[in-house]
């Protein structure tokens, strides 16, 4: 009994093979793969009052030509195209249209900003083409029930906000907490964390602000928040604003902890700039290696790193974080290519990025890694606290997040 | 040119327009009604600017609430979408005439100040907490876009919602550039282009003024609501993001571009605000609006009078 | 009391700011009755080159005088080069050539200089000479100077025959040409000037909001409302426009209507104050012949 069927096994495949060499394609491709070549499409704000956020994309064409420079991956070359959409949605939806229809683009990845995403939300889901990585810490990136080809990278703004929260809860339960948050999805999302993780005590935030990208200061903003009589400030804000905002409650002489969130949390980008007196004890959350952060000085990783910035990003600016988190997000996106073997086609490309299991990266911290499944499309969600000592983030504290 | 070969020519475009979509692939039909809507948008403007000599720079927000009257009708109270376009014309007509009014009073920079100011405040508008329920604040408004009515295959092309929004959009762009070009060509037209030109002088002679002006800004208004209302059936998503200052400016480069005072001209205005970018990203990765900016100076050199006036010329010469 | 007057003075110091980019406007205007959109961008231009300068090292003043030199060249050739063909077109033409401008200047600013935010240094004291719990010496600084620019405009068309010459042919070039006035060259002048205005504006903005491509992108509204708010052709209007808008826009934001809306409310007054008085709040009527 066992003999035959393993001779009927024998046949069986055998017959599927001759099947298979004749002419039902020797690798499974979607469009945009080859066995020479695998198309990205990309959409970033490289102009417009966004621009400042097209370092992501400019730090991921650096690490592909890097990964192509070294022979690709599998065998093949990474062509990354990187179109400019201005942050505006309906340029966005054209160029992602574009990319898909006429270039023909085996998947999307990091495209940048909630609102560009969202217009082409929908789009890449009736296409089925996967909208991997993307670039923002939004919370509604991870649904694969409603929409299972989009993921996001980054821990989103909504756990910063808990987390936030918790350390407050535990440090300074009496505190009167004043926030000032850029008024679009992002300072909404950490707003709506900090809520939820205050829980009952809500009414800890007795003050909250908002700007615009157009307003020159928020020097009106920071006065108003400190009649508010808070001794907890959390900066919800852009990089230029948060340095802004530093700088003016020293000037205020007003002494609160100070919270900022990842997003303006570079030495040499912010803190500098704010004046490094006036950011002492300054408390972030990360989950990342900072590059201007001198305790990663002597890092083997970070060493690699300066190491392809001076080679692939000549005259740019190595304090800017933004360029690391792209480089980073490309480390993960080209771990998911290698998984995908030669299987390429886009519900397997979706199947590696939703089976990332375990994956540490040497620029992420240590406690730090980059997991996922069918139904967890939050790749990263760990982070851990870390307070400013004049030089260096000094982590404090546990790993929050799973 | 004689008559009968006007009418073939007529005929011949007639039938090239009903053909495009199916020639095209499905964004590539896309981009063309990216290109009517600014079309009208642009027209809608050149109606105030153009023939009625009041520069707006804030165009942008006639278009946003045009947009979000459409969306917010589909969304919250299911209207089809097809009645919410001229819906979004007559809010956006009520708002340009009560627009009017305090411009009646600011001539030159100052109105240029005030419509600016307009186009700033938009997104800051559109995102206010407290209409945040109908608006969707930051995070937009997501649509459909209307089905196709029937199946219908040509060239190898089906139908698709694309295709059948760029015959919708088409038939409206036709009526609104016939309906500018009767009104503009007669008694309305004329009162509009004295006021621009001798205003003390028209105002003399019996035009009045208020109701003029006014009327224009309406109607100015109304047009580019129009366009916004299908720009947003187009993309099928709306968020403020959609409607930065940058539009309103973009909206009066494509009337110069094509032509200030010409109807036809928008069409040629709208092509370029609408692939000019795009060709300047393959231009140049690292730099691309600096490329737009050197063709925007190129083209304000050699065709101050915008494309129309170009053609004009050509024209003269060869009847010369 | 005490919050209410900081909302204040933050408004005075931010007032000065505007009225800084007012100036600049209000002398092109007065050169060349256009109103230049591409002044923020050029400003911002300015204050990199100034950036760089002291980067590699040159003196905070060296550096200073060399970009008001290099602004006023600048400032001048682009009216030579980029303006003179469309002297004669319709005025929004010019607005093409403008927006051209501002779109170049600001793309080559972030191609050369990147995104990330510099951190500008003033040549002031920190703490502030005069009321130093309400004013930085930064804006007392800026402030000062934003006047010693405002009296030096003021004099110049006022006092000097070379204001007056710019003044008529921007009037009438008509005229000014018959009296032997070289309009062309007075317009390129007025460029320079308003370049190099725009120039210390820019160095005197950077230090407190921080020197990036887009700094001057919100700022250059307010100047513009500044000076319309004051009469465009007048430098005192700018500068009281300014302190108006300024100290207006606080108030309302952290009294009345909340941040979010603040800059739509201020500009909503103006658009008031601009019906009621057309011309400015200190502008004199134009009157036109039919």
């Amino acid at each position: 009994m066992r003999l035959k069927l393993k001779r009927f096994n024998i046949i069986l495949s055998s017959s599927l093979l001759v099947c298979a060499s004749f002419g039902l394609g020797a690798q499974p491709y979607d469009a945009g793969a080859t066995d020479k070549e695998i198309k990205i499409g990309n959409t970033n704000p490289y102009s417009g009052p966004f621009s400042a956020y097209g370092s992501f994309g400019k730090a991921q064409a650096g690490y592909f030509k890097m990964i192509n420079d070294e022979g690709g991956i599998n065998g093949r070359k990474i062509n990354f195209i990187t179109v400019d959409d201005g942050f505006a949605p309906p340029k966005t939806l054209e160029q992602a249209r574009k990319l898909v229809e006429q270039e023909k683009v085996l998947f999307f990845f990091a495209s940048l900003g909630t609102a560009p995403n969202s217009a082409i939300h929908k789009y890449m889901n009736q296409k089925k083409v996967p909208q991997l990585f993307v670039q923002t810490g939004a919370s509604k990136w991870g649904d694969p029930k409603n929409f299972p080809w989009t993921m996001g990278w980054q821990p989103n703004y909504i756990s910063e906000g808990k987390v936030f929260a918790q350390a407050i809860l535990d440090n300074q339960p009496n505190a009167k907490i004043a926030l000032l948050y850029q008024n679009d999805d992002s300072g909404k999302d950490l707003l709506a964390g900090i809520e939820a993780g205050l829980g009952a005590k809500k009414d800890m935030l007795v003050a909250r602000e908002t700007y615009e990208t157009t307003d020159p200061t928020v020097d009106s903003q920071i006065v108003k928040l400190k009649a508010s009589g808070a001794d907890v400030f959390i900066h919800g804000s852009g990089p230029k604003f948060a340095a802004q905002g530093m700088k003016k409650i020293a000037e205020l002489g007003w002494k609160p902890t100070q919270y900022v969130w990842q997003v303006s949390s570079s030495i040499g980008g912010v803190l500098a700039p704010a004046g490094i007196e006036n950011t002492l004890g300054l408390i972030t959350s990360a989950f990342f290696k900072d590059p201007s952060d001198p305790q990663w000085k002597d890092d083997k990783a970070m060493l690699e790193y300066q190491e392809w910035f001076k080679k692939y990003m000549p005259g740019s600016d190595p304090t800017d974080g933004f360029y690391i988190q792209g480089y980073i997000n490309a480390q993960t996106m080209a771990h998911v290519i290698k998984q995908a073997g030669n299987n390429l086609t886009r519900e397997n490309i979706m199947k590696q990025a939703a089976n990332i299991n375990d994956l540490k990266l040497s620029l992420l911290l240590p406690g730090v890694n980059v997991q996922t499944s069918p139904t967890d499309f939050y790749p990263i969600e760990r982070m851990q606290l870390a307070r400013f000592d004049g030089k260096a983030w000094v982590l404090f504290g546990k790993t929050y997040g799973d | 040119m004689s008559a009968t070969s006007k009418k073939i020519i007529f005929i011949l475009s007639a039938i090239a327009l009903l053909l495009l979509p199916f020639l095209l692939e499905d964004f590539r039909v896309f981009q063309v009604n990216l290109v009517l809507i600014y079309a009208i948008a642009i027209l809608g403007l050149n109606i105030l600017t153009g023939y009625g000599g009041q520069i707006s720079l804030g165009h942008g927000a006639f278009y946003a609430v045009g947009a979000y009257t459409s969306a917010i009708l589909i969304s919250q109270l299911g209207m089809s979408s097809y009645l919410t376009i001229p819906i979004a014309g007559v809010v956006c007509l009520v708002m340009g005439v009560l627009m009017g009014f305090p411009a009646l009073r600011l001539a030159g920079h100052y109105l240029a100040l005030a419509t600016f100011a307009l186009a700033i405040a938009t997104p800051q508008l559109l995102k206010y907490k407290a209409i945040e329920h109908w608006t969707g604040g930051v995070q937009g408004i997501v649509l459909e876009k209307p089905t196709p009515p029937f199946k219908l295959v040509l060239f190898g092309n089906d139908l698709s919602e694309d295709r059948w929004l760029y015959f919708v959009i088409l038939a409206i762009a036709l009526s609104l550039f016939w309906m500018a070009h009767n009104l503009l060509s007669g008694r309305v037209g004329r009162a509009i282009m004295a006021i621009r030109d001798q205003p003390t002088a028209a105002a003399a002679l019996g035009v009045n003024l208020t109701i003029v002006k006014t009327a224009t800004f309406g109607l100015s208004a109304a047009y580019t609501g129009v366009a916004g209302a299908l720009s947003a059936l187009a993309v099928a998503y709306i968020a403020p993001d959609s409607f930065p200052a940058f539009l309103s400016i973009s909206l009066l480069v494509g009337v110069v571009v094509g032509g200030l005072g010409s109807i036809s001209g928008a069409i040629f205005g709208a092509l370029f605000i609408q692939f000019v970018p795009n060709v300047a990203d393959e231009i140049s990765k690292s730099a691309p609006w600096a490329v737009y900016g050197a063709m925007l100076l190129a083209l304000a050199y050699a065709a101050p009078n915008g494309v129309m006036g170009i053609l004009k010329t050509i024209r003269k010469r060869k009847q010369v | 009391m005490d919050s209410f007057l900081l909302q204040v003075t933050a408004g005075l110091a931010n007032g000065g700011i505007y009225a800084a980019v007012g100036l600049a406007l209000v002398m092109i205007h007065q050169a060349t009755h256009h109103i230049n959109f591409a002044q923020g961008e050029m400003a911002t231009f300015s204050t990199f080159i100034a950036w760089a300068m002291i980067q590699a090292g040159v003196p905070y003043w060296v550096a200073f005088v060399a970009t008001m030199v290099v602004s006023f060249v600048a400032g001048l050739l682009i009216q030579r080069i980029f303006l003179k063909p469309v002297e004669k077109a319709p005025i929004l033409t010019n607005v093409i050539v403008f927006v051209g401008l501002l779109v170049i200047f600001n793309a080559f600013a972030g191609w050369i200089f990147e995104h990330t935010i510099k951190s500008f240094p003033s040549p002031f004291p920190v703490e502030g000479m005069f009321l130093p719990q309400y004013f930085s010496g930064h804006q007392i600084g800026s402030i000062t100077v934003t006047l010693v620019v405002l009296l030096s405009v003021f004099c110049f068309f006022r006092f000097t025959p070379l204001g007056l010459a710019m003044r008529a042919a921007a009037f009438n070039p008509e005229s000014a040409r018959l009296v032997g006035i070289r309009v062309s060259w007075m317009l390129a002048l007025g460029w320079g000037m308003a370049a190099l205005i725009g120039a210390v504006a820019g160095m005197m903005i950077a230090p407190v909001v921080f020197l990036d491509p887009n700094m001057m992108a919100g700022i250059l509204l307010y100047g513009f409302a500044a000076a319309l708010l004051g009469g465009i052709d007048n430098p005192w209007g700018a500068v009281v426009g300014g302190v108006i808008l300024g100290v207006l826009e606080n108030i309302l934001g952290a009294y009345v209507i909340g941040s979010d809306l603040k800059l739509t409310m201020a500009l909503i007054l103006i658009v008031t104050i601009l019906i009621f008085r057309p011309y400015g709040l200190f502008g004199k009527p134009i009157f036109s012949r039919v």
